[in-house]
């Protein structure tokens, strides 16, 4: 029987995943013809989903954009033993936009069956937490901090170290606390993984418990993600019906279990405190530190909060040694990071790359321009709090510390494309529009300077258009007084960092504010 | 800013004697995660997920129960973005606003979805049929605009597409 994959991932699933999942199950049976569909997470190459392969003697094939409509003329091709047609992507192993990242942490993700603890062994799953089963907690641990990895949540702070902390840390409890909130625009790396390959999650997680004595795990997972949730909840279910979580895990003789935890729509509960305030049931309002809370943290425990990428990589680690990990990257980030481009890009998706790869290739390598053809004009890069970018800082490679030394960061790794019809005085206006919305509200800053900030891009941008040069310097200098307020007074990122993509739109782009160059310009659209 | 897009807490709401027609739901909730730690999101999303919104007359029951005041999970409720205090429309969709979603015509696709509905974001159509909420993304960003429909994730949406798919949802049965 021939093995046939559609992938199940939602953003699959968004451009009629199912449909043709279900074309093609009907058209096979039409024909007498047996196959066998597994639904697989996503490879990521969005502009190519649905992408459907077929396993033949020669290795995958790959189909995409696939439509219901066109399913009976692949069989016609006889695209069951790899024929030729219009979709032909040819052979998975050589498709260019594959073979030109470096998959290591989403090396199974849209191959294996998500929830098939057997597949996922059967690609090198497994090995990790065999190995940190035979380790003591401090080689574990120094494994991790001799690998370089650092947290993919933003602040990109060593793994190894803040276990370390933990494990140091002397209490009854100890808690992994997976953050899954994902909330930035321009980022589905984490949901990609949750739907395509849980389970690396899931062994990175009982690494971290093995690691720093914990025997309770959390994913606080956004309610936006209802089918990572389903995906993560059959998961876990295998995996205890395994032997990889509960009492015994693998027979290691230590105890480990996960569970899922919803959020309810608050950006700022991706902050890793507002998030444990969530997880214990208040408000998702952030906590001062210290105390960190490796020290003090759910419930008062000594707790490892990690970006779901963190603790992805983590398996990986194990298996193949700090070393083949540190081998990737440039300067002090090491590894791979996975990329998620987006928005107005003509190939939008995730591409894992080493760090040290620059915007530029990025773009050019992968994205393939702009979806609506139009020039690039900027992009921004690591979120809502993340700087805007012109085409003359296109060539600084991802690494954090050449983000920070041109006032941005690379975040989560999320880089949003915009074409020369964006008017970044709108862009700016929003970014406070949106810290207003999702401000936690414990600083006046924060609060109370992200409804001011909105209303001073309204003056700017009504002074703008009506070419009123000296309104828009009045507004200018009050914007540029309330970033400073932000950037000082506030307790966390959210408030400390919207000025971020404010300032650096003002600042690459100040023609948009009705600054220096005339005022239609860049702004056609 | 949170808390104040709700109205005021449950003002001198009495702790509820006679059975509501949400009160099986509630008492589900609280016999489910009650004893969770840090259980009250869960027991919010249940009864959210069976009622349709979290009816402030529950928030007295669910206090004594949990052994919290009023005020703090009033406070709860409302922070939170997701938790309605009044009966949403029989579906609901989520439209993403944030700047991915933005840099393909997010703006313009929310302007279409209000004048459409007849409804500012927030609102629920005039049959009832439809709420229309904002989502400050979707994890769909590569494929955008997006927007949810009763959970399910619609990629590259189109004006038109918008269109068929309310008409998709008035067409069927709720
Ligand atoms: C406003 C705000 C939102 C954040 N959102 C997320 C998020 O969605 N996911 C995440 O992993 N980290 C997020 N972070 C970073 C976390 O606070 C924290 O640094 C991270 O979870 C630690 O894990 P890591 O070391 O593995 O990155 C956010 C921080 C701030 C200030
Ligand atoms: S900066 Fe904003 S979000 Fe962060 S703690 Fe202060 S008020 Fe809350
Ligand atoms: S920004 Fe709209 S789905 Fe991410």
């Amino acid at each position: 029987m021939t093995r046939v994959f559609v992938p199940g991932d939602s953003g699959a699933r968004s451009v009629g995943a199912d449909a043709v999942a279900q074309a093609i199950s009907i058209e096979a049976g039409m024909r007498g013809v047996k196959v066998e569909i597994v639904r697989t997470g996503s490879r990521g190459l969005y502009w190519l989903e649905p992408l459907v392969e077929v396993e033949t003697a020669a290795g995958r094939v790959a189909y995409g954009p696939v439509t219901p409509a066109e399913v009976p003329s692949l069989f016609d091709a006889h695209f069951l033993t790899g024929g030729a047609h219009d979709r032909s992507q040819g052979p998975v192993a050589t498709m260019p936009c594959l073979v030109r990242q470096r998959r290591v942490t989403f090396a199974r993700v849209g191959v294996v069956d998500p929830v098939s603890v057997r597949d996922y062994e059967a690609h090198g799953g497994l090995a990790g937490l065999r190995k940190a089963g035979t380790l003591a907690p401090e080689a574990i641990v120094d494994e991790v901090t001799r690998s370089g990895l650092r947290g993919r949540g933003g602040a990109a702070f060593p793994t190894g170290i803040k276990w370390k902390t933990v494990l140091g840390a002397p209490a009854d409890r100890k808690y992994i606390v997976c953050n899954a909130d994902e909330g930035d625009s321009g980022t589905f790396a984490d949901r990609l993984l949750m739907e395509g390959d849980p389970l690396t999650l899931i062994e990175g997680m009982a690494i971290a418990g093995f690691a720093v004595g914990a025997t309770q795990g959390f994913i606080y997972l956004r309610s936006e993600y209802p089918d990572a949730h389903r995906v993560l909840e059959r998961a876990l279910a295998a995996a205890r019906d395994a032997g990889l979580l509960g009492a015994d895990v693998l027979g290691s003789g230590r105890t480990f279990d996960i569970e899922v935890r919803l959020g309810a729509g608050a950006y700022i509960c991706g902050e890793e405190t507002a998030l444990l305030e969530s997880l214990e049931g208040k408000r998702g309002v952030v906590r001062a530190k210290p105390p960190l809370p490796a020290i003090s943290g759910l419930f008062g425990k000594p707790t490892v909060v990690n970006n779901v990428l963190s603790l992805a990589a983590v398996p990986g680690i194990l298996a193949d040694g700090a070393a083949a990990y540190a081998g990737h990257g440039s300067g002090r980030s090491r590894g791979t990071l996975p990329v998620q481009l987006a928005g107005n890009v003509a190939r939008g998706g995730l591409f894992e790359v080493p760090f040290g790869t620059t915007v530029r290739e990025l773009l050019e390598r992968f994205g393939g321009g702009t979806r609506s053809g139009r020039p690039v004009r900027a992009v921004q890069v690591g979120g809502p709090l993340g700087a805007y970018l012109p085409a003359q800082q296109f060539d600084t490679p991802l690494d954090y510390e050449a983000f920070i030394a041109i006032d941005a960061m690379v975040g989560h790794g999320g880089i949003v494309v915009f074409d020369d019809t964006v008017d970044l005085a709108r862009m700016a206006r929003y970014a406070m529009e949106f810290c207003a919305i999702e401000s936690c509200g414990k600083c006046t800053p924060c609060r109370i300077g992200s409804v001011r900030g909105t209303e001073v891009m309204d003056r700017l941008i009504t002074a703008r258009d009506a070419g009123d040069l000296a309104a828009v310097e009045e507004q200018v200098a009050l914007l540029k007084d309330l970033c400073d307020t932000m950037l000082g007074g506030s307790l966390c990122a959210m408030g400390g960092m919207t000025p971020y993509p404010v300032l650096s739109a003002l600042r690459h782009f100040p023609e948009d504010f009705g600054l220096d160059a005339p005022v239609a310009a860049g702004r056609q659209g | 800013m949170r808390g104040e897009r709700h109205g005021g807490p449950a003002r001198g709401a009495l702790p509820v004697v006679d059975r509501q027609p949400w009160s099986d739901a509630v008492d589900a909730a609280l016999a489910a995660h009650r004893d969770t730690p840090g259980g009250l999101l869960p027991i919010l999303h249940a009864i959210q997920a069976t009622v349709g919104h979290v009816p402030p007359a529950a928030v007295p029951v669910i206090a004594d129960a949990l052994n919290l005041s009023r005020a703090d999970v009033h406070g709860v409720v409302s922070f939170y973005h997701d938790f309605r205090d009044r009966p949403a429309g029989r579906h609901v969709i989520k439209v993403c606003r944030a700047e991915a979603c933005q840099s393909v015509g997010a703006e313009a696709l929310v302007a279409h979805a209000c004048r459409q509905l007849g409804v500012a974001l927030h609102g629920t159509a005039a049959d009832g049929s439809i709420t229309l909420d904002p989502v400050y993304c979707l994890g769909n960003c590569a494929l955008a605009p997006a927007v949810q429909v009763d959970g399910t994730v619609h990629g590259r949406v189109t004006p038109a597409m918008f269109d068929a798919l309310v008409q998709g949802l008035r067409g069927g049965t709720a």
